[in-house]
């Protein structure tokens, strides 16, 4: 019922916009995709409404006062300059309408923080800067993932044109389920990141160290777009959070599919060639070290650490796989032992052992990694 | 002075003000390179204190000339009080900050890191104060409150009694008096600092307890580090003024550097009886 | 310059009964202890970084113009809308506001200067080797903080040598603000006239009484926060380490209980000057003096149990998130008591519209939107939606910038001839109030609409459906910037060519500087204090 009035209330409001009401994504909240983020935007319209009522009221009372008791109009200054009765008047009607609006803005708070009796939990773990994803119950217990900005460096520097949705678009969408109520645990890795979709009404931040909990039940399909919203660094910009919600049956087949590509994950006790762990490698690369060490491998004097002619790459190999694995605190390098396969890592530090003016010659395999494991 | 005093005093242009300004310049961008390996950091650093305190010399210096030069009413002495207070209120909120850091700590932080939903995180990680956190990097003891803490507790208060008692002989005229007894404060201070010297070298040959164990020696450290600096302007200060009543200062009802002095010295041992409880004790 | 100190038989001069202790040329303005020559120093350095600041704000617009990246890497963009908010803040509106109470304050009280005048240009002159320290950290390895300028852990904790380098400005910034603090409110308590009673005081003065003791209540809190980040970063303690059993929360914790009332720190000044400016041009009391007093007052309480709706988003239990909505949305009740207050003091009167009215005006209707936009904010699950977007940004730059900027415009306008004793260009200042209002809004009521639909801040590149309102803004925010270029001019040509003002040029204004002093106002306001009635 509420939900109705409050609509009606913002079409009332809208109306008053010719246009406004067709464009509402772009001059407004996202159009909401679960219950908690369409009572967020109904309490929003209504809150605007009572807001907007009370500014004209006020601004009313003052413009009219700006044109009728000019001087230039021969307006003389009364000199009264007290009133309690008035004073208690504008103290108290203010806090009753206070009040009033505490109402609902307590009831979609508490809709909000109600993380009881999931269906799915996924954990979201935020690194600089692509998001991870473990499924920890329900349907698609032990699907792990990572997803990160899918959107190509070219676009973003604008030598080729910019796709439709540049920004948000990511390598591995989360999967969910329509209809089902997903609990989201939060935590962070490294530093402080905020997962948020809009449509889904849900930001949460992800602070390291701690699991924070929220929640959603999307009630359309659809891919839903959203982004880190907190302040995470130099790519905090590009670390974009898109949620597919697809049917039930769809799901459970995506379940499968993604079970059967664990099921074909690497060998961990395969020997690689050097070749291949350096065309592997590249693309890990690529995908992880690129954005702060640089194609180059000449990093960011003063920000991040060269790469070629490092003494950390061309040093003891143990040491080299322990700062992959474990990252370097109090730095922005990041501790990959959760993100990537022991098989990424060898790849990748074989890459990095014999690229540019690194010549070691060295393959590391992925048993040496795992062996590093704590 | 040959004309009357004036209604309030306004002192001329000062270099003062400017010098300091330099030496915290120094001071701040020498410890800044400093932590960060800048071989010419600490000598920065040395440049700036030794301008500061050749500063705070001569601008103090000419407060006490103004002072015993007659120049200060009653109403600069009682802006000064007012001065005094509220820039001790500035510190206690100073102190607030670690205070709440350690309140919530332990009544947050630490209960909310052993929880059951953290044990996605920390599964064997179960609260209790003290505690260096989930990953505890090697085992310390933490400081017991009734060895030395106490003592230093005695030693603060009677500091305090002490003080007054100075305090006392300045209001009667008493002079010996008051020349002996704040002897007896500035060396019980002294004491105190001794005391806090030989507990942290106890702490970290013995205990194991260091600035970096966990959030137990964060704000055990910083606490009481912070705590034993402002003992040390205390006794500086008091060491002033002592070395001022030597030479005949003050007089029963002009004295406001006394008091001064005695105020901070007061605030500086209620904040030790909140260290005491807070820290060592509970 | 030198008749003026020479008579001042009666407030005295320390050692100062000849000339030979007044230096001239720059060492004039470095030693000197005067209130006036402080309030100028004040008033100049805040222009400077307000310039600088803009600066910073100019390189954000610009490689927001468009999609894509196109002039600055991501890492210096960050560090931009790190240091355009430190200095902002910390460089450009307070010592703003500290500028307008050292000159006014002993004005309007009947006092000769200010209370401890050694140690007030001591507060000046430590602003300037903090804003070089914070200059100093962008050419440092790894260049300036890139943290944002709430300097959230461990994100700060991570950051190069030039996080340092704030840390220890931030420190001395506090220092400044401290000793001011104690400076105005002594001089409040102790330098009245006699007659000046707490009640008779004028609005700005209560303000400024009110804002000092904010600052001296939560600057020590900053400076506690900023040396756990210090010692986190170089001495391995474990305050913001959950590792080590800290959270990095309590970092927010403590940093916005110095944050929030930091708001008021700025706002309630704001509300002095415009509630001095709103009477003289409606030549008619202030309405409400008592509950404007009370109001401003509440305020400032409320300020200190609300600063956690800062941090809805970071996970703390429901109980407290309905607390501290709560308590955030009583902060309305006051601010509505003062705005119906205004208004009132308008109704009726004789009004004209100088410059300092259109500010002042322009303010209250302008404030009046940020509040609004702050109460929705206030709303734990609206701002769920739209905490870290640009509504956000938006929401304080109306309450910043036409909040507080504005009402330091107005104050400048309104004071200029009592402290040159010349005439500004009335054409010239509204021209610079109606190009800041339309650029102002042009820039920033966009800005609603971009976080509504989901832009989050402190980002240098978009998604393709936020180009048009970026666009907008951005040359929005160009013509703002170019606008501000009329001050200085519109200051320089009257201390130049103005008309000779008058000693009470607007003829509503009665505090003590208009009716007792002539214009421009004597080197020591009062050498015998006035008796007020």
């Amino acid at each position: 019922m509420r939900h109705r009035m409050a609509t009606s209330a913002s079409c009332v409001l809208l109306a008053g916009f010719p246009g406004l009401a067709s464009a509402a994504d772009r001059w407004n909240m996202q159009a909401p995709a679960s219950i908690v983020a369409q009572d967020i935007y109904d309490l929003h319209m209504l809150m605007m409404g009572i807001i907007v009522v009370i500014f004209v009221a006020v601004f009313a009372v003052m413009f009219y006062s700006v044109f009728a008791h000019r001087r230039s109009k021969g307006h003389q200054a009364a000199q009264f300059h007290e009133n309690t009765t008035v004073e208690l008047v504008w103290t108290i009607v203010p806090l009753i309408i206070l009040i009033l609006m505490a109402w609902p803005a307590t009831r979609t708070l508490l809709l909000l923080r109600d993380t009881s009796n999931p269906d799915i939990t996924i954990k979201v773990t935020g690194y600089q800067w692509k998001w991870g994803y473990d499924y920890l119950g329900g349907e698609g217990e032990g699907i792990s993932f990572v997803s990160a900005l899918a959107t190509s460096r070219d676009q973003i520097q604008g030598t080729v044109p910019k796709g439709e949705h540049y920004l948000l678009e990511v390598d591995n969408p989360l999967v969910v389920p329509l209809g089902k109520k997903i609990r989201i645990l939060a935590t962070g890795s490294d530093v402080i990141h905020s997962w948020w979709v809009p449509a889904l009404g849900i930001k949460q931040d992800a602070i390291p160290g701690f699991v924070r909990d929220t929640w959603f039940r999307a009630d359309k399909e659809g891919t839903f777009r959203g982004q880190c919203a907190e302040l995470c660094g130099k790519d905090h910009g590009f670390m974009p959070v898109v949620v597919e919600v697809v049917s039930a049956e769809k799901y459970s087949a995506w379940v499968g599919e993604q079970k059967k590509m664990a099921a074909r994950a690497d060998d961990p006790n395969k020997t690689w060639t050097l070749a291949d762990l350096m065309a592997r490698g590249a693309k890990v690369y690529a995908a992880n070290c690129m954005a702060c060490h640089q194609a180059n491998g000449q990093g960011v004097r003063g920000t991040f650490p060269a790469l070629d002619g490092s003494k950390a790459v061309s040093g003891p190999k143990v040491d080299q796989i322990s700062m992959v694995l474990n990252g370097k605190q109090g730095t922005a390098m990041a501790a990959f032992g959760k993100q990537l396969s022991d098989s990424e890592i060898a790849a990748v530090i074989t890459y990095t052992r014999n690229s540019w003016g690194n010549k070691t010659g060295e393959a590391i395999q992925p048993a040496e990694v795992r062996a590093q494991r704590k | 002075m040959t004309r009357s005093q004036p209604w309030y005093f306004l002192p001329g242009p000062a270099p003062w003000p400017v010098i300091g300004s330099t030496a915290l310049f120094l001071m701040a961008g020498g410890a800044a390179m400093w932590f960060n390996g800048v071989s010419s950091g600490p000598w920065t650093v040395l440049a700036g204190v030794l301008i500061m305190v050749y500063m705070m010399v001569r601008w103090f210096g000419q407060v006490i000339d103004e002072s015993e030069g007659g120049l200060y009413s009653r109403r600069v002495d009682l802006s000064f009080r007012w001065g005094m207070s509220w820039f001790i209120f500035s510190e206690v909120m100073f102190f607030a900050a670690f205070f709440g850091a350690l309140f919530y700590a332990r009544v947050l932080a630490v209960p909310d890191l052993g929880d059951l939903e953290q044990k996605l995180l920390w599964p064997d990680f179960s609260a209790s104060w003290p505690t260096a956190g989930p990953i505890a990097a090697d085992p310390f003891t933490p400081m017991a409150a009734w060895g030395i803490p106490a003592l230093n507790t005695l030693l603060l208060l009677s500091s305090g009694v002490t003080l007054t008692i100075a305090h006392w002989g300045l209001l009667q005229d008493r002079r010996g008096a008051l020349n002996l007894w704040l002897l007896l404060t500035i060396l019980l201070g002294a004491t105190f600092l001794g005391f806090q010297m030989y507990e942290y070298g106890h702490a970290y040959s013995e205990l194991n307890l260091k600035l970096s164990s966990g959030i137990y020696g964060s704000t055990f450290f910083m606490l009481t580090g912070f705590h034993g600096f402002h003992v040390t302007v205390g006794c500086i200060m008091l060491t002033t003024i002592w070395i001022r009543c030597l030479s005949g200062h003050f007089k029963p009802d002009h004295h406001f550097a006394f008091e001064g002095v005695a105020w901070y010295w007061h605030f500086v041992d209620v904040v030790w009886l909140l260290l005491f409880i807070f820290v060592y004790w509970i | 310059m030198s008749a003026s100190i020479h008579d001042t038989a009666r407030a005295g001069h320390g050692g100062g009964e000849d000339h030979a202790h007044h230096p001239s040329g720059i060492m004039r303005w470095v030693m000197t202890t005067n209130h006036k020559d402080i309030g100028t120093m004040y008033l100049c350095f805040s222009f400077a970084m307000f310039l600088v600041g803009g600066l910073m704000a100019f390189i954000i617009r610009t490689e927001l113009f468009q999609p894509g990246l196109q002039f600055v890497a991501p890492d210096f963009f960050n560090q931009m809308t790190t240091l355009h908010g430190l200095i902002m803040v910390f460089g450009a509106i307070m010592p703003a506001f500290v500028g307008f109470a050292n000159w006014q304050i002993p004005m309007m009280i009947g006092a000769p200067d200010m209370a401890f005048p050694r140690m007030n240009n001591w507060s000046f002159w430590l602003l300037p080797p903090a804003a070089l320290l914070l200059v100093i950290s962008l050419f440092v390895p790894g260049g300036g903080p890139a943290a944002g300028w709430t300097m959230y852990v461990p994100l700060a904790t991570q950051m190069g040598p030039g996080m340092d380098f704030s840390i220890f400005a931030v420190h001395i910034l506090g220092m400044s603000s401290i000793m001011g603090s104690i400076n105005i409110i002594t001089t409040i308590l102790n330098l009245r006239a006699p007659g000046m009673t707490m009640m008779k005081l004028p609005m700005f003065c209560w303000t400024w009484l009110i804002t000092a003791y904010l600052l001296l209540a939560v600057m020590p809190v900053l400076a506690g926060a900023v040396t756990m980040i210090l010692t986190d970063r170089h001495f391995g303690t474990s305050f913001f380490n959950a590792a080590g059993g800290g959270d990095p929360v309590l970092y927010q914790h403590i940093f916005w209980f110095f944050g929030h009332p930091e708001v008021y720190i700025i706002a309630i000044p704001a509300f002095g000057v415009i509630s001095q400016v709103i009477p003289a041009f409606s030549r008619k009391p202030l309405f409400g003096y008592t509950a404007m007093v009370y109001a401003t007052a509440s305020i400032a309480i409320l300020s200190f149990i609300v600063w956690a709706h800062h941090m809805y988003t970071a996970g703390m239990p429901v109980t407290g998130q309905v607390y501290f909505m709560y308590a955030t949305m009583l902060i309305a009740v006051p601010t509505g008591v003062k705005v119906f207050n205004w208004v009132a003091t308008m109704w009726k009167g004789s009004l004209t519209f100088e410059t300092p009215m259109l500010f002042a005006v322009g303010f209250l209707f302008m404030f009046t939107m940020g509040g609004f936009s702050g109460l929705v904010l206030s709303m734990a699950a609206v701002d769920v939606q739209v905490h870290d977007t640009y509504y956000v940004v938006a929401h304080f730059h109306y309450v910043m910038v036409a909040g507080a900027l504005f009402s330091a415009f107005a104050g400048v306008y309104f004071w200029l001839p009592k402290w040159t004793g010349r005439m500004y260009d009335e054409t010239l200042g509204k021209w610079h109030f109606w190009l800041s209002m339309v650029f102002f809004n042009m820039t920033f009521f966009v800005q609603h609409f971009l976080g509504l639909a989901g832009m989050p801040r402190r980002v240098p590149d978009y998604a393709l459906q936020f180009a048009d309102f970026n666009m907008i803004s951005s040359i929005g925010s160009m013509g703002f910037g170019v606008s501000q270029v009329l001050l200085p001019y519109i200051v320089y040509k009257a201390v130049r060519h103005g008309a000779k003002a008058p000693q009470r040029p607007w003829d509503g204004a009665d505090t003590l500087e208009w009716t007792h002093l002539p214009a421009p106002a004597p080197y020591h306001s009062f050498e015998t204090p006035p008796v007020v009635k």
